[in-house]
């Protein structure tokens, strides 16, 4: 994959999973879990923001303007999943994935991508902490081992074609902004 | 110590921690004001939560996540307040989900619209702030020092809800026109917010110094403070009665208390499916709750 | 669940101050989870955690015969420096 192609895998996924990660707010197990998992939310679509800015003049045109069709996320993250088992299986998937991409991007020879690819790593660190601690909480319990397998055949899914839960998701994300194109927000 | 001589403690600016001896009312009242607090927060989270995932750019997402977020964790501070006078978490939270324990007008009404997603965060967190400065002075001192992380918290979701509406309110006829209706359907549950004139020497939240600001005296501040921003900018209230008058004091249409107290005992058009959304997701991660414990 | 307090040091040097706590199984969770109620805004240096049952509350001071001396409050100068200052003109006259 060309390194354009990968970031604007990287800035769909991170903006998907943002998406869906931002649907437990309020709602998380614990209050002081809530607000943890917020946090990682928004530095998924902190993530997001600046690598659309690196490849587009305006971030919230490419993150928004879209067809469904010509997003580059993984099916992984399209999953409406609103139970914690699945959301923490999930979460632990993403970021094992993740930090390969990112790793490579660090590499990159041009120097703007390598740092914005740091500066991911470093919050992603925290992310891996996080996905870990409860993966090990929950290593025993089948809700959470049966999760894992099944979403792992979503992990390496084909990024040009959309899952069937995309399009509410997509309606959703943009109805607001498609209520006045091009307006000022 | 006795009750009297507790009261005049308290009157004379005296502070509680949490070890202290309290007269039973006292710590009842509390309670009851504290956890109210708490359940107004999570509640909070309800409305505005649809829209971050509506939100029409990734700044207002990410502005309007870290608002929600700092009212779960409010939540968070202020439970832990209630828990340490003796009222598990659990309890509050089965609580609410049952209905038992009451929570703020606001937050039993529906969002229609991005416009209310401003309004609500200049203006409910605006009379909402008003309330929280003037609990800094909470006789009880565990609570005290808490607003005080919950005000600071607070000052940018006034300037983030300003800022949704000027934009509107500066674009399209049609996004002007989402601002002017969302603020005609907040304008009512606003007024009613503060709650019903107390006299001060019937107030018993200001004789066990919980207050230190009546319920008027907090309209009027919002009033004083918010009515002028709003008209600055070409808006307009559904009470052609709001004036301030020579003498300072703002007049109003009287606010409809029916319509208050019946949606604060759980009858307001949002109160019930939220608290079944509540109960759906307390109950469902449960086991997640006694997993991590039993560790 | 176990309670942690949670002890904040806003800027380099400064002291740590408590700042609240977090119901968390255990150390794990509870660093996590107050790195964020206690830093997100980047508002702290640092955190402490302390399981509650480490902390020792200590509440009574006796001073039963006021023993003043040990403090500020203890010393009047000004009767005795009155009378040396007089003294002190009275010798250079």
């Amino acid at each position: 994959m060309r390194e354009r192609e990968q970031l604007l895998a990287l800035a769909d996924d991170e903006l998907v999973i943002g998406w869906r990660d931002s649907e437990w707010t309020g709602i998380a197990p614990t209050l002081e879990e809530d607000v943890a998992f917020s946090s990682i939310a928004q530095n998924e679509i902190g993530h997001a923001r600046a690598v659309y800015e690196l490849l587009a003049e305006d971030a919230d045109a490419l993150a928004f303007d879209r067809a469904p069709e010509e997003y580059r996320c993984s099916p992984l993250v399209e999953l409406r999943l609103l139970d914690w088992a699945h959301t923490i299986a999930r979460r632990y998937l993403y970021e094992q994935t993740d930090r390969e991409r990112i790793e490579r991007l660090m590499q990159s020879d041009d120097p703007v991508v390598a740092g914005i690819a740091r500066k991911i790593d470093r919050e992603e660190a925290y992310h891996r902490m996080h996905a870990e601690l409860w993966a090990e909480r929950l290593r025993d319990e089948p809700r959470f081992t049966q999760a894992l397998e099944e979403l792992r055949p979503y992990v390496d899914g084909d990024r040009a074609t959309r899952t069937p839960e995309f399009a509410e998701l997509w309606d959703e994300m943009t109805c607001v902004r498609r209520s006045a194109p091009g307006a000022e927000w | 110590m006795t009750e009297a001589e507790f009261i005049d403690y308290l009157h004379a600016g005296g502070q509680v921690e949490t070890g202290d001896w309290m007269p039973d009312e006292y710590r009842a009242r509390l309670v009851k004001f504290i956890q109210m607090h708490g359940s107004s927060e999570l509640m909070g989270v309800l409305p505005e939560r649809e829209w971050i995932l509506r939100a029409p750019t990734l700044q207002r997402k990410l502005a309007l996540t870290a608002k929600v977020q700092d009212e779960a964790g409010h939540a968070q501070l202020i439970y832990r307040v209630v828990e340490d006078l003796g009222k598990p978490r659990e309890q509050c939270l089965q609580e609410l989900v049952d209905g038992k324990a009451k929570f703020h007008n606001v937050f039993h009404y529906p969002t229609k619209t991005w416009g209310d997603v401003g309004v609500i965060a200049w203006l409910v967190d605006a009379a909402a702030i008003i309330s929280q400065k003037a609990l800094l002075k909470c006789s009880y001192a565990p609570y005290a020092r808490i607003m005080k992380k919950i005000c600071w918290e607070e000052s940018f979701h006034i300037l983030h809800g300003r800022d949704v509406v000027l934009a509107m309110i500066n674009g399209t006829d049609a996004q002007r026109e989402l601002v002017q209706e969302a603020l005609d359907r907040w304008w009512g549950p606003l007024m009613q917010f503060h709650g019903t004139k107390i006299e001060p020497e019937n107030d018993p939240m200001l004789h066990w110094r919980i207050k230190s600001q009546g319920n008027e005296e907090a309209r009027q501040q919002f009033l004083e403070g918010y009515a002028p921003q709003i008209w600055e900018i070409g808006l307009t209230v559904p009470d052609p009665k709001l004036h301030r008058s020579d003498d300072g004091v703002w007049e109003y249409t009287e606010p409809d208390w029916d319509e208050l107290k019946s949606v604060v005992t759980g009858h307001g058009p949002r109160s019930a499916d939220r608290l079944a959304f509540r109960r759906r997701f307390l109950e469902q991660e449960r086991w997640v709750r006694e997993l991590v414990q039993a560790a | 669940m176990p309670i942690f307090e949670v002890f904040r040091q806003e800027k380099k040097g400064q002291a740590f101050q408590h700042a609240g706590s977090v119901d968390a199984p255990d150390a794990e969770f509870a660093e996590t989870w107050a790195r964020e109620q206690y830093g997100r805004r980047g508002e702290s240096e640092a955190l402490w955690l302390v399981p509650r049952e480490a902390v020792h509350e200590v509440i009574d001071f006796p001073d039963e015969f006021d023993l003043k001396y040990r403090r500020v409050d203890g010393y009047s100068l000004k009767a005795r420096l009155s009378v040396a200052r007089e003294r002190a003109a009275a010798r250079t006259r």
